[in-house]
């Protein structure tokens, strides 16, 4: 995606907070076109602050969000979705008295209508091969990592205008992580713009072509992430709000 | 059960007799295997890891060794004793301490109070009689530890703050506190590292670390994080589908091929 080309989001000085809490301090910035995007930061930088204000979970208190050149600050995150904006978010979301197959039905029903849910369903028992095996169980009866595959394999299957991901290597095995990010590579390869919430800064950088660091409610650092060199010498530093280079077990695990 | 691909031999725990002895653990779901003759021993002051794809069974033996779960095969030993049929507070008195994969906190009471309560649960002289008439305040020793406690985590700042105004990474401590509370020989850590960034990780297995060496209580590890594991832990035992797949030293392990298959990928 050329750098001219129109945004497909962009947040002009935004602001938010929880209650008497400012979280979010003039954040600006825009994602491409079917650009991917990671959003970096330690925890409690903002990230997930952003992520829930772009797929409309919480209302900024001052600035401006605008979707396909549409101001969308105040739209409702059901609108939004249906704009072609989804949320992948942290942690488990699964119906724990449902199967792992009335889970996906349920989604895929909504989505593609009756006929397409039967072929979304094959789709992701392809990508989650654990969750085919399990299709009869009760989500609430699965670990821990299948609960969180029940819960991606909901949205990862769709190729919206926006996927929007919120720490999705959270509680996954390795090799399980590196499938996903293959899925997500496919999906972006299908057009769709990408904004990566993750703590492994290494796996978003192998996908993304901006980079946007939170620190503090604040964007410590965004560009192209060829612009921005190696990331052990501005991206790491900036996520641990360090003028030096981060320390080498952190490098390392990044 | 399939062979495990790095084999060891029995009694690799180490000399001394184990302080936990697992023998053929099998537990069923609704008619699916979630564990079948599992064996497992931790040496005292031993390092333990174990990994395995999501859904393997790691949680469920957690569970089981801590009566959590009652398993339909197998025994548990904690230093000799049998203790498969157990409850868990029996248990986590003669010493099995835990903290959980997602934060099991308890809402509104500070830091402080976690390890007050902590205390008291081992003691097992908590009195509701006295609570309903409030005079079941600490006395100076309860204080003490606590205040001990507060120190070792590196809590100060928050230690008459309610929990759950901390960061996951503060809550993580919180749990780890309050797991040692209990004065463990053995500590079963749940993905401890699960949702801290990487400052936070490092931060926490360098106070786990310092914490064992000092405590010389023994560990049981399930982690994701593979740098974390290979960093802590001596020797790796491997689960998937429920069955041990390979133990061993942690880099033969980590380094097999059948592991890297089910497990680890390319990394």
């Amino acid at each position: 995606m050329t750098a001219a080309a129109p945004p497909l989001l962009e947040l002009q000085d935004v602001e938010a907070s929880y209650g008497p809490f400012r979280s979010l301090f003039g954040v600006s910035f825009s994602i491409a076109e079917g650009g991917v995007t990671a959003l970096l930061g330690g925890n409690g930088s903002g990230k997930t602050t952003v992520v829930r204000i772009c797929s409309g979970l919480l209302h900024p208190i001052g600035g401006q969000i605008r979707y396909q050149g549409q101001d969308v600050t105040t739209q409702r995150a059901f609108r939004l979705a249906r704009l072609g904006v989804v949320h992948a978010p942290e942690g488990r979301s699964v119906f724990s008295t449902l199967t792992v197959e009335e889970n996906l039905t349920l989604t895929f029903r909504q989505c593609f209508g009756r006929r397409e849910a039967r072929a979304a369903l094959a789709r992701a028992y392809d990508l989650f091969p654990r969750l085919g095996e399990r299709r009869r169980q009760l989500a609430g009866t699965l670990s821990g990592g299948e609960q969180r595959m029940l819960s991606l394999a909901r949205v990862l299957v769709r190729a919206p205008s926006l996927l929007i991901t919120d720490e999705l290597s959270l509680g996954l095995a390795p090799l399980v992580i590196d499938e996903v990010y293959e899925t997500l590579a496919t999906i972006h390869a299908s057009g769709t713009a990408l904004l990566v919430v993750e703590q492994h800064v290494r796996q978003a950088l192998s996908l993304a072509d901006h980079v946007v660091v939170m620190g503090k409610g604040r964007v410590q650092l965004s560009g192209r992430t060829e612009e921005l060199g190696d990331i052990s010498e501005r991206i790491l530093p900036a996520i641990h709000g360090e003028r030096a280079s981060g320390n080498g077990r952190g490098a390392a695990r990044a | 059960m399939s062979a495990p691909s790095v084999t060891e031999q029995p009694g690799s725990a180490g000399p001394r007799p184990p302080i936990l002895e697992a023998r053929a653990i099998s537990k069923r779901f609704a008619g699916i295997t979630a564990l079948s003759d599992v064996d497992m021993q931790v040496a005292p002051g031993e390092l333990v890891g174990l990994i395995g794809p999501n859904g393997a069974g790691k949680t469920t033996f957690f569970n089981c060794l801590l009566g959590m779960l009652r398993p339909e095969g197998g025994t548990v030993t904690l230093e000799g004793r049998d203790i498969t049929g157990l409850p868990v507070y029996k248990r986590a008195r003669l010493g099995i301490g835990r903290t959980f994969q997602r934060l099991e906190l308890f809402s509104g009471m500070t830091v402080r109070e976690h390890f007050l309560v902590t205390e008291r649960a081992r003691r097992g002289t908590g009195r509701l009689w006295k609570d309903l008439l409030n005079l079941a305040k600490p006395t100076a020793e309860e204080q003490d530890l606590a205040e001990n406690m507060i120190e070792l985590t590196g809590l100060q700042a928050e230690a008459d703050k309610a929990v759950e105004s901390l960061s996951l990474g503060r809550g993580r401590l919180v749990e780890l506190g309050r797991a040692l509370m209990t004065q463990p020989k053995l500590l079963l850590l749940d993905e401890p590292s699960s949702g801290l960034d990487v400052r936070e990780t490092a931060g926490l297995a360098d106070k786990l670390a310092a914490v064992q060496a000092e405590r010389e209580f023994a560990v049981l590890l399930v982690e994701h994080d593979v740098e974390m594991v290979s960093s802590l832990v001596t020797r790796l035992y491997v689960l998937d589908f429920g069955e041990l797949i390979a133990s061993g030293p942690t880099a033969a392990v980590l380094g097999d091929e059948q592991v890297r298959r089910a497990y680890l990928g390319d990394m």
